[in-house]
This record gives structure tokens, sequence and C-alpha cells, in this order.
């Protein structure tokens, strides 16, 4: 073709958009959406990914091997120089947990000059030259890096500087070795060695020169990795979902935008224009319409990722313990990310237009019925892989363990369900077509049967948002009875002191008792638990632990026995990370001790025990006494509070109200999900406009279909309201069906892949309500979806409808 | 997750690189003897509590050959140019710093005297370098005048009291050495009695050498072991004071003369102010003579394009009343110290009124 | 000879057995000729006219165009020669809805990268569409869009012109005066014109006339 002609040919092509700049709007709002979604998510999830890596490499010191002792005791220096001076590449860490600030925090003690990672002050630190910033870390008085919620907790500060690293984990100090040697009087002592390399071939083996020692892989920080790996998967298998829903919205925009065309495209290959010509066209104007969209995409999904991102950074903080900044940076990860989804999902929608191009009779009028036969054959094909896929899921259920086989499994049962969407929604239009009596209810159902290829893409990605919003909720709720209820039990008592210091906590016991409250002792302390850092807790034996304690699994007598210091109960992360039950035993700190029982601790991401008071007092003698569960009445907590605070001078937060306690612990919970609830929504505002484009793309070729019912004396009013019943009918069919797979949905996220991620299982609840309020969501969706082309049929000129007649032959 | 190396891990490590070459350039400011750069101008503060040098030195070995905390930075240096059987040159150099944060030892991690170490080995197309660091106090790194010991890690030189027998080893990842220096003269004190000045304007440091070894070892190379023979030179150097604000680098060789008679002499760059030329010539039998600064010159003839800049890589020594005029060439005009900080140090042969062969260190050249 | 068919056969898929749409069709047609060529509903008139377009391949049989034999062609070189000698005139006036009745008049000429605006001029203005240019299709009545239609293909110079029931959707007297346009302008321009319709009025006022009936010709 000329230059010239090949003006004139693009300048035709492109004139469609000119004229209606509003299908242009959609085609570009629907790619737009769809990589938004899919950059969002992938930008929340790479930047608390970062963020949290962060901090884990500080703790663990970038994941590499360490040395420690065998007997689990600490390290002399003396070793560790004698294995640097052999030619060992090791970094000393001193760590422990210790008062500080009238707060239990934990340290960590590394040499700046050895150390491969050290704290990054949040201000940059570049206001002190560097040789100072060396002189000050190792002081005296030495410096403490720690999250700034951690130093602000620091009542009274310590001598050294602090410095805040948002990095960090809460609770934890980062400071010279030195300092932390001498706070925590162990001078000579070392927690572990870091190997920074493997050493050299020369080098004698670590038996030689240091027979207590074992190398241990990197896997310490596994609990933790775990943990906010799940939440991350689970951001991820958000991702991927949204990565689905985006292709069918992609493909419905672009299968729009051909059809819209097809009767230009017609009548240029009737003038001359080759197939192949026509394809380039089409493929460079797709491209650029995808460059275009997928960067406004990408913009949105910065948007979007910025506005839940603060949301992230405290669901992980607040139920993991793990940082993540709430601040965004750009990462040309995501944003790769985003335009190749915006390229790649236009590719794939634009091959289907493509093989029509080279496949439209030019002069033939469409073919309706024999496309639905085709279909026909299409969907046995389709329902036979849906039924396979569901079948690798069921074996995966039996056969896989961990979190890679339960996130295969979510993906064979949702695409498995996808796939037999259409088959099962044929299958009841068929039945309801022949239930029918009125020949006008007849038409419709057959007429909704003959639509269903053309909407099947936009209802498998409603059915796959429908059974993502009633699984997610499924488990967030589930997730907030459960521990609604542990609440209740664990926060059995009425009101929480905590005295600040031994002195206060002696004088202020023996008037609560005056009072007639009854004092129930608690008291707690950093440990070792299998070689994990965790918390042990003294508890009195009071018929209020007896009564109210969460316990899963008890050994008989168990409480007699823990009152008596024979053993210990463990909560449910330790028992299911150890594989220990009652009967077996757990090492705290370097001593074995028996399991009476383990007890259900949600949202605790640590190893936890807790063991009888005097028992706790002999093992820990250092520990004071300083706070107080109190049980009274729930009308005097008011007062006794406002008394304890005036005659003790406590802090207003010493002395708090369980009620208080109860709703900070469920805010968290609430915001963790927060994100999900926010993701869900859009997903399923994505899943409409799907629909939507869908409907659009059909109600311009089903004038020849409504054309003669409109002609045998139905009015168009009547015509467009059949339009509006069949999108809600088609919507709330799929609404039924993702009932059973968004069930599915819980079932393995609660039962599979948060015990591979979390270490616990939740109890499944259903509720029935929310599945009542989607599904009347979806049929509201799909009826706003179909309102307009409903509409604009409505309005049709008669000339229109009867043209149909003129053209047909 | 956190297995790999991230921006902020990567972020973090340089950081505690900086912090390293910080505390280094703390301790080379002081005395500019062997490495400072334009800009350390800041860290010319007072000595506060640290000894300042003295004039009329009088040294009490083996103590003297241990570190003095009292002072701000302190290093034990040895440079040799070694020669294979096949006639192949190589040099080598093995560095101990020691800077201080406080002036006085501790024991245990109180302490807070920082040591560093650099070994350098290089060849006509190759040059290695590497670096060591550490914490005083706890036995890592340290030195003990008797019997005499200097070590990071697994690096060593020690020996003999009087410094006449040592043993030197060093390893990076691609390179080792194991030599043994053996010297037969005595130390040779600098300036006046060891007390050397480093401008006109009095800052000072004691600094004294052996520069007699004969050597002989073994190389590690990435080819194989090599053995090897040849001639070594050791400083000892300690000081409080930081160079002039104005003295902006540094030039310095040392010099094995094929008639036994050994030259060091450096130049002390100065932005406003004529360069500082100081040297001591020792003669055959082993008397040491210092030269007061301009008697010798010493001259750049030729640069060579290293590691981004231009630095001379040929030199002229003329010292018109002891005859010598001399022309030096690096064996290895790439001879980079990629450490921290990174300078230039290498061997050099000698041509011109006298053969032989020495080492060559400048620093400061941005 | 402008066309020149000869043993032209084509048959569709049906149940059970294929069904022989066209079995061995024969015609010629010379420059400035008319032909007529009439049949009942589905006795094959637009397959032969899609054959001729070059927009289906027959089973056997040749159609030479300006002689040159289309059917062995690829589709590139077909729609080439498509674009460059012959003119397509549809029942459906099938302009492009979103360019004027001006730019649909010269499409296939720029196309075809010919453009004579002269001719163009000359051509709407015998046709009666001058004044009609920079309004779209819709917003043109049936006649209006036919006669831009015959414009577009006019405006082009093909040799040959295949129109299929060009005045299908005009009354008689309307049709009549279309018809006498098309065929003096294909004159002039020295077109061949082939023309399907039901009339028999119609095919009556063209130089020649064949009926196609169970996939064969007669005259």
């Amino acid at each position: 073709m000329t230059g010239p002609g090949w003006r004139a040919a693009a300048g035709a092509f492109l004139s469609h958009w000119r004229r209606h700049p509003g299908q242009g709007a959609t085609l570009l709002l629907g790619l737009a959406l769809a990589t938004a979604l899919w950059t969002g998510v992938q930008a929340i999830n790479a930047e608390a990914r970062a963020s949290y890596d962060r901090a884990a490499d500080l703790v663990g010191q970038q994941g590499r091997p360490d040395l420690v002792a065998r007997d689990g005791g600490p390290i002399p220096v003396a070793t560790y120089v004698a294995l640097r001076r052999a030619g060992w590449p090791v970094a000393p860490i001193l760590e422990g947990s210790l008062r500080l600030g009238g707060r239990q925090v934990s340290l960590l003690g590394l040499d700046p000059l050895t150390a491969p990672v050290l704290p990054t002050p949040d201000d940059g630190g570049t206001d002190s030259s560097d040789a100072d910033a060396l002189a000050a870390f190792i002081g005296p008085p030495g410096q403490f890096f720690g999250a700034p919620a951690t130093l602000a907790a620091l009542d009274p500060a310590p001598d050294q500087i602090l410095i805040s690293d948002s990095g960090l984990p809460p609770g934890l100090l980062v400071g010279d070795i030195a300092t932390v040697g001498r706070l925590l009087q162990r001078p000579d002592n070392l927690s572990r060695l870091v190997l920074l390399e493997d050493p050299p071939a020369h080098a004698p083996p670590l038996a030689r020169i240091a027979p207590g020692l074992d190398r241990r892989e990197a896997d310490r920080q596994a609990d933790l990795t775990g943990l906010t790996g799940s939440f991350h998967l689970n951001l991820t298998a958000f991702g991927a979902l949204s990565f689905a829903v985006g292709l069918f919205i992609v493909h419905g925009a672009v299968g729009l935008a051909f059809e819209q065309r097809r009767g230009m495209v017609r009548t240029l290959r009737a003038l001359g224009l080759p197939a192949r010509d026509l394809a380039l066209l089409l493929a460079a104007e797709l491209l650029c319409a995808a460059l275009l969209a997928g960067g406004i995409g990408v913009g949105l999904g910065y948007v979007l990722a910025a506005a839940l991102l603060p949301d992230v950074a405290a669901t992980l903080q607040g139920l993991y313990g793990a940082p993540a900044s709430g601040t965004l940076t750009l990462r040309p990860g995501w944003v790769a990310a985003g335009m190749g989804m915006a390229l790649a999902g236009t590719a794939l929608a634009a091959a289907q237009s493509l093989w029509r191009i080279f496949h439209l009779p030019v002069l033939a009028a469409a073919q309706p019925r024999a496309w639905r036969l085709a279909s026909a054959r299409g969907m046995r094909r389709q329902a036979l892989l849906g039924v396979g896929l569901i079948g690798l899921a069921a074996a995966l259920t039996a056969g896989g363990s961990g979190l890679t086989a339960g996130f295969a499994l979510l993906g064979a049962l949702l695409l498995g369900a996808a796939l037999m969407l259409p088959p099962c929604l044929a299958a009841a239009l068929r039945w309801a077509e022949t239930r029918a009596r009125h020949p006008l209810a007849q038409w419709f159902w057959a007429d909704s049967r003959q639509q269903l290829p053309g909407l099947s893409l936009a209802l498998m990605a409603l059915l796959l948002a429908l059974a993502a919003n009633i699984g997610v909720s499924t488990m967030v709720g589930s997730f907030r009875a459960t521990f609604t209820g542990w609440l209740d039990q664990r926060l059995a008592a009425e009101a929480y002191v905590n005295a600040g210091d031994a002195g206060t906590a002696a004088r202020l016991a023996p008037w609560l008792r005056q009072q007639g409250v009854t004092l129930l002792p608690r008291i707690d302390t950093a440990a070792r638990l299998n070689g994990q850092p965790g918390t042990v807790q003294g508890l009195s034996d009071a018929p209020t632990w007896r009564t109210h304690w969460p316990m899963i699994a008890a050994l008989p007598g168990a409480w007699d026995d823990l009152a008596a210091g024979r053993g210990v109960f463990i909560n449910e992360q330790l028992s299911h990370r150890g594989a220990i039950g009652p009967g077996g035993a757990v090492r705290i700190d370097g001593t074995d001790l028996p399991v009476l029982g383990v007890y259900s601790d949600y949202g605790n991401p640590a190893p936890e025990a807790v063991m009888g008071l005097d028992a706790f007092h002999d093992r820990f003698p250092d520990e004071p006494l300083v706070r107080f569960a109190l049980r009274l009445p729930p009308e005097r907590v008011a007062d006794v509070a406002a008394a304890l605070r005036t005659r003790f001078a406590l802090p207003a937060d010493r002395v708090q109200d369980q009620r208080a306690i109860k709703a900070r612990s469920l805010e968290i919970f609430e915001r963790t999900f927060a994100v999900t609830a926010a993701l869900n929504l859009l997903t399923l505002g994505v899943a409409g406009l799907a629909i939507f484009t869908s409907l659009l793309t059909l109600s311009s070729q089903r004038l020849p279909q409504v054309a003669p019912v409109w002609a045998i004396g139905t009015p168009r009013l009547r015509l467009g309201g059949m339009e509006l019943a069949r999108a809600a009918a088609l919507a709330g069919m799929t609404a039924l069906l993702a009932v059973p797979v968004g069930l599915a949905l819980a079932w393995i996220l609660l039962a599979v892949v948060n015990v591979a991620a979390f270490g616990w299982r939740l109890p499944m609840l259903l509720f029935p309500l929310d599945w009542l309020r989607l599904g009347g969501l979806a049929v509201l969706a799909g009826g706003a979806a179909a309102a307009l082309p409903a509409l604009r049929l409505m309005r049709r000129p008669a000339a229109d409808l009867l043209r149909v007649f003129a053209y047909e032959r | 997750m956190g297995r790999r190396p991230t921006a902020q891990g990567r972020r973090a490590r340089d950081r505690s690189g900086r912090l390293v070459r910080a505390a280094l350039i703390v301790m080379l400011a002081v005395l500019g003897a062997r490495a400072m750069a334009q800009g350390f101008a800041g860290l010319g503060s007072d000595a506060d509590g640290y000894t300042l040098p003295a004039p009329a030195a009088s040294f009490q070995f083996p103590a003297d050959h241990g570190p003095h905390p009292d002072f701000r930075i302190e290093w034990w240096y040895v440079t040799a140019n070694l020669t294979a059987a096949d006639g192949t040159a190589y040099g080598v150099q093995w560095t101990l710093f020691r800077s201080a944060l406080v002036p006085r030892a501790a024991p245990g991690w109180a302490s807070r005297q920082i040591w560093f170490a650099h070994a350098g080995l290089t060849t006509a197309d190759r040059q290695f370098a590497a670096q060591r660091r550490a914490r005083g106090g706890i036995g890592q790194a340290g030195v003990t005048p008797s019997p005499f010991a200097a070590w990071i890690d697994d690096w060593q030189l020690a020996g003999t009291d009087d410094l006449a027998r040592l043993q030197m080893t060093a390893r990076g990842d691609d390179f080792a050495y194991d030599l043994t220096l053996t010297a037969d003269g005595p130390l040779v004190l600098h300036g006046d009695g060891g007390y050397s000045l480093k401008s006109p304007r009095g800052q000072a440091s004691y600094y004294y050498s052996q520069p007699g070894y004969r050597v002989s070892g073994v190389l590690h190379l990435p080819g194989g072991p090599v053995q090897v023979t040849g001639q070594a030179w050791l400083d000892r150097e300690w000081s409080s004071q930081p160079l002039a604000p104005t003295q902006t680098g540094w030039d310095w060789v040392s010099l094995h003369l094929e008639d036994g008679a050994k030259l060091m002499v450096y130049r002390l760059r100065d932005s406003a102010a004529p360069d500082f030329v100081p040297a001591t010539y020792v003669a055959p039998g082993g008397g040491a003579r210092a030269l007061p600064a301009g008697v010798v010159a010493l001259v750049p003839l030729h640069t060579s394009r290293v590691a981004g800049r231009r630095i001379p890589t040929a030199w002229r020594v003329t010292w018109p009343e002891g005859g010598v005029d001399l022309r030096l060439d690096a064996l290895n005009p790439q001879s980079w110290m990629d450490t921290a900080p990174p300078y230039w140090e290498g061997p050099v042969q000698i041509s011109g009124s006298h053969r032989g062969a020495g080492y060559l260190e400048m620093t400061g050249y941005d | 000879m402008v066309l020149d068919i000869r043993h032209l056969t084509k048959s569709f898929p049906g149940d059970p057995d294929p069904v022989r749409v066209l079995c061995g069709i024969d015609l010629r047609l010379g420059a400035g000729e008319s032909l007529a060529l009439t049949g009942e509903s589905g006795s094959g008139k637009s397959t032969l006219l899609t054959l001729i377009a070059g927009l289906d391949a027959p089973d056997a049989g040749t159609v030479c165009i300006d002689g040159q034999d289309i059917c062995p062609l690829p589709d590139a070189a077909r729609a080439a020669l498509r674009r460059d000698s012959v003119g397509l005139i549809f029942q459906q006036f099938n302009l492009i809805p979103s360019l004027t009745a001006g730019a649909n008049l010269s499409f296939q000429a720029r196309l075809a990268g010919r453009q004579d605006r002269a001719w163009e001029a000359e051509i709407a203005a015998r046709l009666g569409i001058a004044d009609l240019l920079d309004r779209y299709p819709e917003q043109l009545s049936g006649g209006q869009q036919q006669r831009v239609a015959i414009a577009r293909t006019l405006a082009a110079r093909p040799k040959l012109i295949l129109a299929d029931e060009p005045t299908g959707n005009l009354d008689e007297d309307r049709s009549d005066a279309v018809l006498a346009l098309m065929q003096g302008l294909s004159r002039d321009s020295g077109a061949a014109l082939l023309m399907a319709t039901h009339s028999i009025r119609l095919a009556g006022r063209l130089d020649r006339r064949v009926h196609l009936s169970h996939g064969r010709l007669s005259t």
C-alpha cells in the first residue's frame, strides 16, 4: 500500500474514536483499571517486603549462617578471637534482654568493625561526620538504635544516645557490643557468631579451634519469615486474582474496541485493504492504547498503594511485629510488572480480535446460531478442563502440604470453578427454558443462553471476585469471632495495673486487698524456648485462670502440676512449630521442662510458655513482680482505677480497664484486614466493569435478535426491562455458584494456608448474611452494568429496529 | 526473604565501610605520613588528651616497638621488593594501623583503640589488595613488644624483640604471602633522632625505620606458589597531630640502591606553601643522615590514568651533593590499593646514576 | 475483456451433503459494457460476486480480471487488485460511519493512491450529493447514503464495478435515476458494470442480462 493509502486506512480506522470518544475512554479505563489493581497490589507487596527485609537483615545479619554454643550457652570472647586468628570470617553478636527505662527490652550488640549490617538512622545521619559516627556508636556513652515507638517508651531514658531507626522491630535496641555487654554484665560473653562467608580452605576446621560450637544455617529467622511471608502470600494471591480479573476486563475492553468496528473492518476489506494490513493497524492501535492506559494504570496503582499502605504497615506491625514503613518508593520492578500486565493482557485479548479480522465473512451476515453451536462444543471441553482442575485441587488437598501446595490448591480450585461456570449457567438456562410456559419467557431464557458466550468471561471474573469476597470474609469473620472469644477468656480480669517498680507494688497490693479486690500476679520475662526468642509467663494458681485460660489440650491434672512447678503450658505456635504436645518437653533457656498442656495464643508470632508462679520466681529470681490482674465488680473499676492513680501517683496508662485492652486488641485485627476488605471491594468493582463492557459489546450486536421480538408486539420498555432482568439473573446465578467456591476458598485459607504459615488453625464459621449481602451486591452490579445498554435499547428509534429487516436477507 | 542483600543492607554495609574509612581517615590525617587527601582539614582539631611528639626523643626498645595508646595514630609498615628465580619482579606491602578514639588502652570490648590493616602484592600486570579491621582490647588485633608480634586476625608480623628477624604473613581472597625478613644493620631514626617534622609550621611525628631487610619466602598467587628473595623496609611511626590544613597529599619513596645505600624521601604537597620535602640517606655501612627539607628533589616525570585519575608513575630524584640523579619507573602503573581509603602503592625500578629497586606511595590525588 | 470467468464452481458444507451453489459458470464482460445478473434469493448471486471480488476462493475454475487470474493470488494481492481495479457497491451502503460523506467518497481512491479531486467533484455534482459532503452517514437518508457509496466506487475509477442490489432500498423512480447515473458514469469512465438484482425491470435497462438458477447461468 502507498503512504497516502496507509494514511487513509489509518485515518478511517482511528476516526471511530474521534466520533465515539466514550468508547475510547471505556477501552482505556478498562485497561488502566486492570493495570492499576495489579500494580497497586504489587506495589504494596514490594514495599512491605522491602521494609520487612530491612529489619530481618539487621536482626539476622542478612540471613547468614552462624556459630552457636552446642550447649546453648554463651560463647567466650576468647573463642571469637581464636576463630578470627585462625582465619575464620566471623562477626560477634551479643543478645539479651534487660529492664531498661522501665521496660523489658531486647538488646542486640554488634561490633561495628566486623558486622556486615549496621542500623540506619531515620534522618540519614548526615549531620555528623563519619569519624564522629563511629566514635559515637562505640561510646561511651554509646548509642542505641530503636524503632521510634520503642525509644519513646523508655522512661527514664538510658544514658545512651537514642537514635530512631523505623526499620527495627519493636522492643529491640541495637548498640555497640561493648555497651550491650556492659549493661548485660556479660563483657566476656557472646551469644553467637555470624559467619560472614565460608572460611578459606586453609583455615582449620571448627572442631579444632572451637569444639563447643555448632554451625547453624540461617533458619533462625524462619518463624518471622513464615509469618510475614503468609501475609505477603495473601497479598500475592490477591495480586494473582486481580491479574485474572484484570485480564478479563482487558479482554472485554479490547473485544469491545473490535466489535464496535466490525462493520468498518468488513467495509475496509471489501474496499481492498488486505487483512494483514488491517491486523497491523489494529495491533499498532492496541499497542498505543496499552502503553497509554498502562502508564495511567501504573500511576493509579501507585495512588492506590499509597492510600492503602499506611494500613498495610499498621497490619504488619500490629499483627506480626514486623516493621513496614508507611511510605512508598517507586520501584522499577512493579512499574515494569504493571506495564507488562497491560501489554500482555492486551496482546492476549487482541489475539482473538486479530483472528477475527482474518476470518470475518466480508459479505455474509452474522450467524449467531452457528456461533452458539460452535461454542457448545467448546463448552463441553471447558467443563472437562474445569472438572480436571477441581480434581487436581482435591488431590492436592489429600496429598500436598505447606504453603506452596496451599496456594497451588487455591489456584486450581479458582480456575477450575471459573471454567465450570459457563457450562453450569448454560445448563441452568436450558432447564429454565424447558420450564417456561409463556413464549416471551421462553425467548428470554433462550436469548440469555445465546448471549452466554459473549458474557462468560465477564461472569467468570465476577465469580472469582465473589468467591474471593466470600472466602476472605469468611476467614476474617472466623478469625474475628474466635479472637473475640479468646480475648474474653484470656482477659478474664476486670482491670490490670502496672505498679512500675517493686516498691510501689509492695505498697499497692495490701491496699487493694483491703478494698476487697482479688489480685492475680502477672509476670513474664524474655527467654529462649527451644532456642527461639520468646516469652515465659508466671501464672498464679487462681480459679480465674483455671476456668478462663484457653486450653486446647492438657494432661489430666495439668493445673495442679503447673501450680506445683512440675511442668509448663506452651502456646499453640510453639506446639505446632516444634511438634510438641502434652507429654513432650520444651527447652527453656537450656533446661528441658515437661509440657503439661497447650493453649491458643492467636496473633502472637513468638513462642510462649507459662509456668507456676513459684517455679517462675525460682527460675527468674531477679524478675520483679510489678503487674497485677484485678478481679472486682465491673462497676467499681473506674473508682478503683482513679484511686490507684491518685494514691500511688501512677501514670494513667499504668491502670487499664479490661474493656479498653480488648478494644485495642480488636482494633489491631480490624486493621489487619482493612487492606483485604479494600482490595475485595475494588476487585468486585472491576468485575462489575467487565460485565458492563461485555454487555456494551453485546448490545451493539443484539438488534437482530431483539428486533423480531419488538416487531411481534413487545414494547421497547419491556425489552429494556428484560435486558436488565437478564443481567441481574445471570449475576445472581453466578453469585449462587460463588458461595460453594468461596467457602472452599475459606477452608483452604483457614485449614491449609493458615496452618502452614501461622502455625494455628482456626475454626471455620459461616456467615450466611454476608452471602446474601454479596449476592444482592452482585445482582445490583449486574443490573447497573446492564442499565446503560438497556436504556439505549429503550431509546432506540423504531427506524433502527426496522432497518434490521431491511438489511437482513 | 532476608537471605539476599537488600538495598538497605548494602547501604548499611556501605555505611560500615564509611565508618571504617572515617576512622582510618582520622588516623591518616593526623600524620599524613601515609595517606591523606584534601578536605580532611575539618579534623585538624586540637589533639585533646593525646600525647604530642616532642623534640629530643629517646626511644626505649623494645617497648617502643609496641603500641603507644596515648598517641592518636600509629603504624607498622613493611614494603618489600622481591624477585623470583626467573627474574620476575614483585612488590609486597604489609601494614597495620592503630587509631585511638581515646588516648588510653582498656581491656576487652571497653577498648577504644581501633586496628586496621592493608596487604598488597604487585606484579607487572596485576595488583592484589586486602584489608582487615578489628577492635583492640580483646586480642583480635594488637602489637606486643616482647616477644615482638603485630597481628590482626590471621595476618602477622612477628619475631625477635630487636626486629632483626621477622616472619610476615597476610592473605586476601586471591593471594597470600609468607616471608622471612632478616636485618643486620641498625635501626634508622629519621629527622632529629626520631622526631620528624612534617611541616615548617611544627607538626611532627616519631619516625624510625629498619631499611635493610633481606627477604626470602613464598608468594601464593592464583597461578601457584612462587619462591622469592629480595629486600624490605620497615617503617614505624606514631603521632597525634594533624597535618597542616593546606597539605593536600603526599608522595613517598624508599629506595634500595645497588651499592647498598638506602634513600627515603617524601614530598608533602602544600596548596598554600612550597612543598615540604625532607629525606634520609643511609650509607652502605649503615650510617644514617637526615637531609633537611629541600636538599633532595622529588619531581614527577610522567603520569598514568589510574582508577579514573591522573597519578605520576615516573619520578626523578636528584641529590646533587650526594651524586644522586635517579629515574623511578613503576613496576605496575596500576598499583592501586582499592582499600579504605584508596591510594597508590607499589614497587619502582631505579635507573640513572644508580640502579636498584624501591617502593612508591602516593595519596591525595582525587 | 475486463472480466473473464471460466468453469467457476463453488459449494458450501451442508448437512448431510455439500450444497453446490455454482456449477461451472462461464461469463465475459468487456470495457464499458453493463450486465445484469438476476436470480432468486439464495440462487448464488452474492456468492458469485464474492468470488469475482476475490473475497473467497472457488473450488474450481478461473476468474480473470483485466487478463489476470485472481484465484491463485494470496490475500494481499487480491486485496490490492480489489483496491485498484474493482469497485464494490453493496446493498447495505457500507459507508464508514465515523467518516464524513466527503471522506467516504474519496476513501477508496486515496487507498489506491490516485485521488482525483476534479473527477470527485464532477461525480458528486452529477449524483446530487455535493452539498452533503460534510455530513456523517447517519445524517443522510438511505438514498443519499447509496449515492455516496456509488460515488466512492466511481471516484476510484475501477475497471470493474460489482453492484449487489444497489438500489434495493430505493423507490422505483429514485432507483431508475440512480441506475441511469451509474450506467452513465461507468460508461464515461470506461468501466464494466456487473449488477446483481431481483428486478426484471432494472435488469432490462442494462446492455445484457444473465439469469442464475440451480448454479448455472442462462440468458
